[in-house]
């Protein structure tokens, strides 16, 4: 099983911020309009951690003719619950369906605040959560505790097996992809031509790698890069209103991963090491580098050792 | 009249288990926190089965032992090297149970050690839920396999990488006895460059990064036995560049 375990060094006490301090904890929504009727609200570019109570990944809202559409949930009921209750001041309309892009609890574990009819997903995610989710809500109430008060591990009640649906009149494309985890959404709202992306795309900002397999995930990026699309929502960091830069600094970072940790196997570099190489100049552009480097370095580095350092024994 | 033996001082990270360990480890010798001892460790601990640490002293005397140990885990000590003829540089992964300090500490020749370290946040359990290979059965079918290579160094030093296939059993999981590695030797045409003794806070399949002191072309062999007595060996030539 793999779980997912993000926490800060330090000789520091995780800081609380002030206003948990006798105040009930809230998470700040500021969604801003991105294409004619969809909103994204921004995760912040950070780890999960106390201070943002793991809001860092990226929420869209689509205003449809038959009710209001989200794709992902945020890491938390309590998340969740806000969430549903500002898309819907936001558009008027009820929300009626919850796409959860991948099984990674800051998209997923916010879900047990819609019926679970509503709530749509890949097969294979929600066999992922079904696996994987116990170890990552364990996880998440390690790191962040009271924000997460009430979550329990729920499961998306619909598996997606179409490759549309539409909202009266609305039509949204889905796109069953991989790589990013074993079972990637992506979204294209034909009406505005804007890709939603999952953790499909990174945008300067570091791209993640607990469940990653980097050629899948290229052929992906590949497959989103031939699509007739306008701007791209990214899983986390800002809008691409290009809809190409986010594909191309996802595409460019683990292509430079992968060739990196290669050769700092075949280097004989050990794994801090390979966790302190030097990111090239054109991907610093990415947030969180070296954090996610080092990650990195844990998820891949044992399994290149033993595909590529020769028996020696005797 | 005997001398009282001298207090280890004070504790920078505020351990509540430093006192005991440097008094076990350092006796009745000087200790020192020395920032100049570089312990490296990646900022997150992103495995807590499997957290690399890196301890480098050279260009600061005369090493003769190095170890490596995290205070809060229930085996503090994971290596306790002495590079004989090997510059003092060790990088290992340990298992990490709980929050714990991370520590490197160097005893130089005139009996004094100097320490470095930091607090490392973890998930529990690093030491208490099985190893990988046990849950997938597979274990005893690899047990023993040594991949590895060495690669030119600097001054004199050659790099040595290896990794051993063991499961590095702590004992602390249910039915499951301890069984480590617990002592490996570097030798070079019979000359020892380096001994390690081994505990299983060490992680699965333990991985070693050392710079014996060796000239292309010079065969490095490695040794060890675990906690059952068998013995595992490898061998590996220094390339020319």
């Amino acid at each position: 099983m793999i779980v997912s375990r993000r926490g800060v060094l330090g000789g520091i006490a995780a800081t609380i911020p002030a206003a948990a301090i006798g105040a009930a904890l809230a998470y700040p929504f500021a969604p801003v309009a991105i294409a004619d009727g969809v909103w994204m609200v921004a995760g912040s570019d950070e780890p999960i951690q106390r201070g943002n109570g793991g809001a860092i990944a990226n929420i869209t809202i689509i205003a449809t003719p038959a009710g209001t559409v989200l794709v992902d949930s945020g890491p938390s009921l309590r998340y969740g619950e806000a969430l549903k209750t500002v898309a819907e001041q936001l558009t008027g309309r009820k929300v009626i369906r919850v796409y959860i892009t991948h099984l990674h609890p800051d998209h997923a574990m916010g879900l047990g605040a819609f019926p679970r009819e509503i709530v749509a997903a890949l097969p294979g995610t929600i066999a992922d959560i079904e696996h994987n989710g116990q170890g990552f809500s364990d996880a998440m109430y390690r790191l962040l505790d009271d924000w997460m008060r009430g979550t329990d591990l729920a499961l998306p009640g619909l598996p997606i097996r179409t490759d549309h649906e539409a909202f009266g009149g609305r039509n949204l494309r889905l796109m069953a992809l991989s790589g990013h985890s074993s079972a990637d959404l992506a979204i294209l709202d034909e009406q505005t031509g804007t890709l939603i992306g999952g953790d499909l795309l990174f945008h300067r900002r570091a791209p993640a790698t607990p469940t990653a397999d980097l050629a899948r995930w290229r052929e992906s990026l590949a497959v989103l890069d031939r699509l007739a699309h306008k701007g791209a929502v990214p899983g986390h960091g800002p809008f691409d209103s290009s809809g190409r830069e986010a594909i191309a600094q996802t595409r460019d970072w683990i292509g430079w991963l992968d060739s990196a940790l290669n050769d700092a196997v075949r280097s004989g570099l050990d794994m801090v090491e390979a966790g302190e190489m030097p990111i090239p100049a054109p991907l610093a552009v990415m947030a969180a580098g070296r954090y996610e480097l080092q990650r990195s370095v844990s998820h891949f580095y044992p399994a290149l050792e033993g595909k590529l350092l020769p028996r020696i024994d005797q | 009249m005997t001398q009282q033996a001298p207090s280890p001082p004070t504790d920078p990270l505020g351990s509540p288990m430093w006192q005991a360990h440097a008094r076990t480890l350092f006796e009745n010798n000087p200790v020192r926190f020395e920032p100049a001892l570089k312990l490296s460790m990646p900022q997150i601990a992103e495995d807590q089965h499997r957290f690399p640490v890196a301890l480098d002293a050279r260009g600061l005397g005369e090493v003769k032992r190095m170890v490596i140990f995290a205070d809060l885990n229930p085996i503090p000590l994971a290596a306790d090297y002495h590079p004989l003829g090997a510059a003092p540089y060790l990088a290992i992964r340990i298992k990490l149970d709980q929050r714990t300090p991370v520590r490197g500490a160097v005893q130089l020749v005139d009996g004094s050690w100097l320490v470095n370290g930091a607090w490392v946040d973890a998930a529990g359990g690093g030491c208490s839920a099985p190893p990988v290979s046990r849950v997938r059965g597979d274990w005893a079918q690899h047990l023993g396999e040594i991949r590895g290579g060495a690669w030119p160094g600097e001054h004199g030093a050659a790099r040595l990488r290896f990794t051993i296939r063991h499961p590095m059993d702590t004992g602390f999981v249910a039915n499951i006895p301890t069984y480590n590695l617990e002592t490996l030797n570097i030798s070079c045409a019979g000359k020892l460059l380096g001994t390690i003794e081994i505990w299983a806070a060490m992680a699965e399949d333990p991985a070693f990064t050392l710079m014996p002191v060796a000239v292309p072309r010079d065969r490095l062999d490695i040794t060890a036995r675990d906690t059952n007595g068998r013995d595992y060996t490898a061998a590996v030539t220094v390339p020319a560049s």
